[in-house]
């Protein structure tokens, strides 16, 4: 019960790590996190995609489009990892308070776009795995199903845009003069 | 946890969904069934079959057709479907693949067992074996003379080892044992594979649940209905109904009381989903019954597939192989005896 109230002690503990911590960290979610949401999703298509191909050879060059869907979610989170990696200025003063606002919101836009990406990834591979199992037995519903999986995969481009939004007022402090 | 499936399902089940999606496309649709019953002889069955899924199995049979050559056929297809998918299954889907032949060993165990009750030969009742139901030392079941030798000898070293706990009594074996014998095998075995699923959860213990509780429901009316008016007392009956399912225990205490069809009809009445399926019989009536439930379960068979992710689909396609050879043998046969009136008696569309 003490410790939450001395929540001076609390914020200090945040206040003492370096904004440059949160900025890697940002930038390690932003592109990893992204990348496991685009494995998942492509080994749940790809898995059911093979499968069914074995019957119906003739949807495997169109069901590809799932799988492609998949891996641009894995594009998306690295270029925002590198747009934020260009942002990443050293600076003498680490703890001034526009170097924190900097240092977090380098954070935030790697949770964004990391998460975002995540599900989007699992959306993008859930719906490939059915598109493939009702193509290969009427191959009228590609198309339709395919306009579902696009909807899914605009979810990763909000992330991104958010995330770039985000790390775009991200400006270091520079030497005292 | 119902719903998240799709997470981590096609890790090791994809591919064999996808398979069995496939092998279900393969099933014969009330148009194939439709061309089939117009055929005049065997060798129009063979032809139209020829189309089919079954093409490979049926080619090189000689021109005097036999029902049994189709068939064996056709089963042997089955069972190679079976086979592929078995060998490419990791756990749980293996024992869950592996669930699904036992009553089917049972039914091959009954078999001979009765069999060598009539003095027949061995082999050829290994030859009326269904071969999903085979297992080693299946030959040496003709030496057994009562239950317990049945189960030191043989039975201990297969699946259907725990199943014999309330089997064992040193009486021999005579029609009326190996009857109950075999229900109650069927029982335990039910039970056993209802909780199996259940402990698998998510969507297969859900839909899985739901097939195997009509199964112990139909086979509750059955042991009713083929009960009556033999030397079967009330509380034996009772002993063989299975311990879930819809009708357990209310529908169990009227359903052993019943003496006549008329007061099974009764008694389902309070039952929608069996009241539907009795409704379609006339008062008396007692011979599409049989039909009546394969109806009723191919409805609900079919029903599995619309949904993704869960192992009931494997059930589902074994389930509705054995209605389709099911179907291809009394087309075969009303075609070879020239009945055709009675081919729409028999047989059950599935799509």
């Amino acid at each position: 019960m003490g410790f939450v109230l001395w929540w001076r002690e609390w914020t200090h503990a945040f206040l003492y790590m370096s904004p440059f911590v949160f900025s890697a960290i940002g930038i390690a979610l932003s592109v990893g996190i992204s990348v496991l949401g685009a494995a998942w999703g492509i080994y749940i298509t790809g898995s059911t995609l093979i499968g069914a191909a074995i019957r119906a050879p003739r949807i495997t060059s169109k069901n590809l489009i799932s799988v492609i869907f998949c891996e641009a979610v894995a594009i998306y989170g690295v270029i925002v990892a590198i747009i934020l990696q260009t942002k990443l200025e050293n600076t003498t003063q680490p703890f001034d308070p526009e170097s924190m606002r900097a240092g977090y919101s380098l954070f935030a836009s790697g949770i964004i776009v990391g998460f975002a990406n995540l599900v989007c990834g699992l959306c993008v591979g859930i719906i490939g795995s059915s598109c493939a199992l009702s193509d290969a037995q009427n191959s009228t519903l590609f198309v339709k199903i395919l306009v579902i999986e696009i909807f899914g995969s605009a979810l990763g481009l909000f992330g991104v845009i958010v995330g770039i939004i985000m790390s775009s007022q991200a400006s270091w402090p520079s030497a005292p003069i | 946890m119902y719903g998240f499936e799709a997470l981590n399902f096609n890790v090791d089940g994809g591919y064999l969904e996808a398979i069995v999606r496939g092998y279900k496309a393969g099933l014969l649709t009330t148009a194939d069934y439709n061309n089939l019953c117009q055929c005049e002889h065997l060798d129009d069955i063979k032809m139209h079959l020829g189309a089919s899924d079954y093409a490979p199995y049926l080619a090189n049979e000689p021109s005097p057709l036999h029902t049994s050559a189709i068939v064996e056929k056709c089963t042997q297809k089955l069972v190679d479907d079976y086979n592929h998918m078995l060998s490419q299954a990791t756990e749980p889907l293996s024992t869950f693949l592996e669930y699904i032949t036992y009553g089917h060993m049972i039914d091959n165990v009954v078999l001979i067992v009765t069999g060598s009750l009539h003095e027949r030969d061995v082999h050829e009742l290994l030859e009326k074996c269904h071969p999903l139901g085979m297992f080693d030392s299946i030959a040496t079941l003709a030496v057994a003379q009562n239950m317990r030798e049945l189960y030191r000898l043989v039975l201990v070293d297969t699946p259907l080892a725990p199943y014999f706990s309330e089997c064992i009594t040193s009486e021999d074996l005579d029609e009326m044992n190996i009857e109950v014998m075999r229900n109650t095998l069927y029982k335990a075995y039910l039970e056993d594979f209802y909780r199996f699923c259940k402990k698998l959860g998510g969507a297969t213990s859900t839909i899985m649940c739901d097939l195997l509780a009509f199964e112990a429901d139909r086979r509750a009316i059955n042991i009713t209905i083929n009960s009556i008016g033999t030397e079967l007392t009330r509380d034996d009956r009772k002993k063989l109904y299975s311990n879930f399912g819809i009708l357990y225990p209310y529908g169990h205490d009227e359903l052993s009381v019943c003496e006549d069809f008329d007061q099974v009809r009764g008694a389902m009445e309070k039952y929608p989903a069996y009241q539907g399926i009795f409704a379609k019989l006339s008062f008396g009536e007692s011979q599409m019954l049989d039909k009546a439930f394969y109806e009723e379960e191919v409805k609900r068979l079919t029903l599995t597939f619309e949904q993704q992710f869960h192992y009931a689909v494997f059930f589902a396609y074994m389930r509705l192989g054995e209605q389709e050879v099911r179907n291809l043998m009394w087309i075969s046969e009303c075609v070879a005896q020239q009945q055709k009136s009675r081919i729409h008696d028999g047989v059950v569309m599935i799509f």
